[in-house]
């Protein structure tokens, strides 16, 4: 049996193929201006890197994310919450609590050991809470998106961060760089604020040991390490943490098969 | 006076609404004591009256600072609403 | 950037036909906002001199610069006033303030007095912050709101879409109402995510006045919201910067149904004027105390 899994995020397109339990092809691409022709190209892919499937080879195809309804041959969808509940519980067999910090949304989802969803939390429509707003930091220091992250770990004092709106939150990076406050510094402060909210939404569904990290911010070690000290708990990262919700997609995709629905 | 401490922003509207006028009848005003959190406090606001405000480092961030006490798996009342003998005090969302 | 389209213009006024000299009381108000400072000087209880500048990274130098402003060519120095009240974001580092009063007291006092006692509700849409104030006769606040965690309708908010569309910010509002017919209002309220739609709708083409009356309609709604929480009453008022914004301005008041009161004075002095009050009151109660 093959199935696909279609995250259309804010900012990403992610496409999982899995076949018999296996993940044997994957893509992602920038969902860009044309959201219709990315799509077709990232799918393209994932079904060539499949062993060079076609979409009639295709079971059962489940869109998930922001934008799964412009999936237009999928054969139905499932919300993000479930597909990364899913996806994490799969990987990582001791997940409790999944986060998933994306361009545009936080979510956090306390789920049980079979990867069913019992309580989650969504940080949405507000850049404060996702990746928009280090990538705004990250402009607004004037450094690469990759580095900043990798400069937090550097920082060897801790400076506060006052603005919750990153609008605001840009004016104040630019006070602290005028007051000679070392970037390393700042970045840290950038994640700190961001792991902070992050934080709160994962006491609000009841933190529960092991912590998942998913999504894009997971690949930011910056952020993976202010989530740590916020939450006093390590925080697992599975390889290719953007794929996740994608990846769920499937699995869920394959169950409904398998079920008859 | 009614004062209302929080914001809105695009994920939603997060206020604290405090009736000063009967924080000024209140004896001891509990409210500040009981909340977990550290995010009441009583201050001499400018008309000189004693009454309780939400601090100034939790006005923005209301929605994080109260969600101990609001777990998404439902609440039915709150430390600092039940504290308050007069009904003074009352949350948006 | 070359260009800075945010960038508005910084003045001062001063009474040519006053003689401050002869006031028994010369009090001063200082707002220290996150954006503009503004300075009033009033000759008992009347408005004798102000000045309205950008804040700059300093706030208790940006205090002392728009006194000192206000001050120029009026004859006065520091030492002929008798108290000073700083209130606005940066109150608490206004150097030669006596007293610091929030900005909500101050904006309800200011807005009684440039606007007449009739005000009940007053909206100041400042740099970073949004205030719903409503106060009674006097003056005095009955209920107040204040917004100043997110940028969504602020003046920043403003000028972050006058910078994208390279537009400058004191004709984004004749700007915005030069349409034929009122577009949707941009769907984001925060104001990243309502920049991005905005460049959205400009590589679809819109022109930018269409743009602009999409986000004016848009903050004009949000602060509608917000006002709802407290209610309105007449008569209404509008200060700070956006007071300033035509486009934002009869939005507002055709979503309200409600006119807003006009003012011969700068809108943006609303909140030092208040404080100047205070400081003159103050400042006779400390007289008659001794």
């Amino acid at each position: 049996m093959i199935t696909a899994g279609i995250d259309i995020g804010a900012k990403t397109i992610k496409v999982v193929v899995v076949k018999d339990g296996e993940l044997v092809g994957k893509g992602i691409v920038l969902a860009g201006l044309d959201t219709k022709t990315a799509l077709d190209g990232v799918v393209k892919e994932a079904l060539e890197a499949a062993g060079g499937l076609s979409l009639d080879d295709i079971d059962f195809i489940l869109g998930t994310g922001a934008g799964r309804q412009e999936v237009s041959f999928a054969n139905d969808q499932v919300t993000e919450v479930s597909a990364d509940a899913k996806g994490a519980c799969t990987l990582i067999p001791s997940a409790r609590t999944v986060i998933d910090v994306g361009a545009e949304e936080g979510r956090a989802v306390r789920c049980r050991d079979d990867g069913k969803v019992e309580d989650f939390a969504v940080n949405e429509k507000c850049a404060a809470g996702a990746g928009t707003f280090t990538e705004a930091m990250a402009r607004a220091l004037e450094v690469d998106l990759e580095e900043l992250g990798a400069m937090a770990l550097r920082s060897t004092q801790a400076v506060p961060m006052n603005a919750q709106c990153t609008v605001f939150a840009e004016s104040e990076v630019v006070s602290l760089l005028h007051a000679k406050t070392p970037k390393e510094d700042i970045s840290r402060a950038v994640h700190d604020a961001m792991a902070s909210r992050i934080t709160s939404m994962v006491r609000k569904v009841g933190f529960q040991k092991d912590v998942v990290l998913v999504g894009g911010l997971a690949r930011n070690p910056g952020f993976v390490q202010s989530l740590k000290r916020g939450l006093e708990s390590d925080v697992l990262v599975p390889s290719d943490p953007e794929y996740v919700g994608a990846y769920g997609a499937a699995l869920i995709a394959a169950e409904r098969v398998q079920e008859g629905r | 006076m009614l004062a209302n401490y929080g914001y809105t922003d695009g994920s939603g509207e997060y206020f604290i609404t405090v009736d000063t006028d009967k924080c000024v009848e209140c004896e001891g005003r509990p409210c500040a004591g009981a909340c977990p959190a550290g995010v009441i406090e009583i201050i001499t606001d400018d008309y000189d009256d004693q009454v309780c405000a939400v601090r100034d480092e939790h006005r923005k961030q209301i929605k994080y600072s109260c969600a101990p006490c609001k777990p998404a798996s439902g609440w039915k009342t709150l430390p600092c609403t039940d504290a308050c003998p007069h009904d003074a005090l009352t949350h948006s969302w | 950037m070359a260009v800075e389209f945010w960038r508005w213009k910084e003045y001062n006024w001063h009474d040519p036909e006053a003689d401050p000299r002869a006031a028994e009381v010369l009090s001063v108000g200082i707002d220290v906002g996150s954006v503009s400072s503004q300075a009033v000087i009033m000759a008992d209880g009347k408005l004798f001199a102000f000045s309205n500048m950008r804040t700059g990274s300093d706030s208790p130098e940006s205090a002392s610069k728009a006194l000192a402003w206000a001050l120029e060519d009026t004859g006065l120095t520091l030492e002929d006033l008798h108290y000073a009240v700083g209130t606005g974001y940066g109150r608490v580092n206004v150097p030669f303030a006596q007293k610091a009063i929030t900005e909500i007291a101050c904006h309800a006092r200011g807005a009684n007095f440039m606007y007449g006692p009739a005000v009940r509700t007053v909206l100041d849409m400042g740099g970073q912050d949004c205030k719903a104030i409503h106060c009674d006769e006097k003056g005095k606040v009955r209920a107040f709101l204040m917004n100043d965690k997110c940028a969504a309708g602020t003046g920043r908010g403003m000028e972050v879409m006058a910078d994208l569309l390279s537009v400058p910010i004191e004709e984004v509002g004749e700007m915005s109402l030069d349409v034929d017919e009122e577009p949707p209002p941009v769907s984001s309220t925060c104001v990243v995510f309502a920049k991005s739609e905005a460049s959205g709708l400009l590589r679809q083409g819109w022109p930018k006045n269409r743009v602009l009356a999409s986000y004016c309609s848009a903050m004009a709604h949000r602060v509608c919201a917000l006002l709802e929480r407290i209610g309105i009453e007449e008569s209404f008022a509008i200060t700070g910067g956006i007071a300033k914004n035509s486009g934002v301005v009869s939005r507002i008041e055709k979503e309200l149904g409600v006119e807003a009161l006009k003012t011969e004075t700068d809108s943006q002095i609303a909140g030092a004027a208040g404080a100047a009050l205070f400081a003159r009151a103050l400042y006779l109660k400390s007289k008659s105390g001794n």
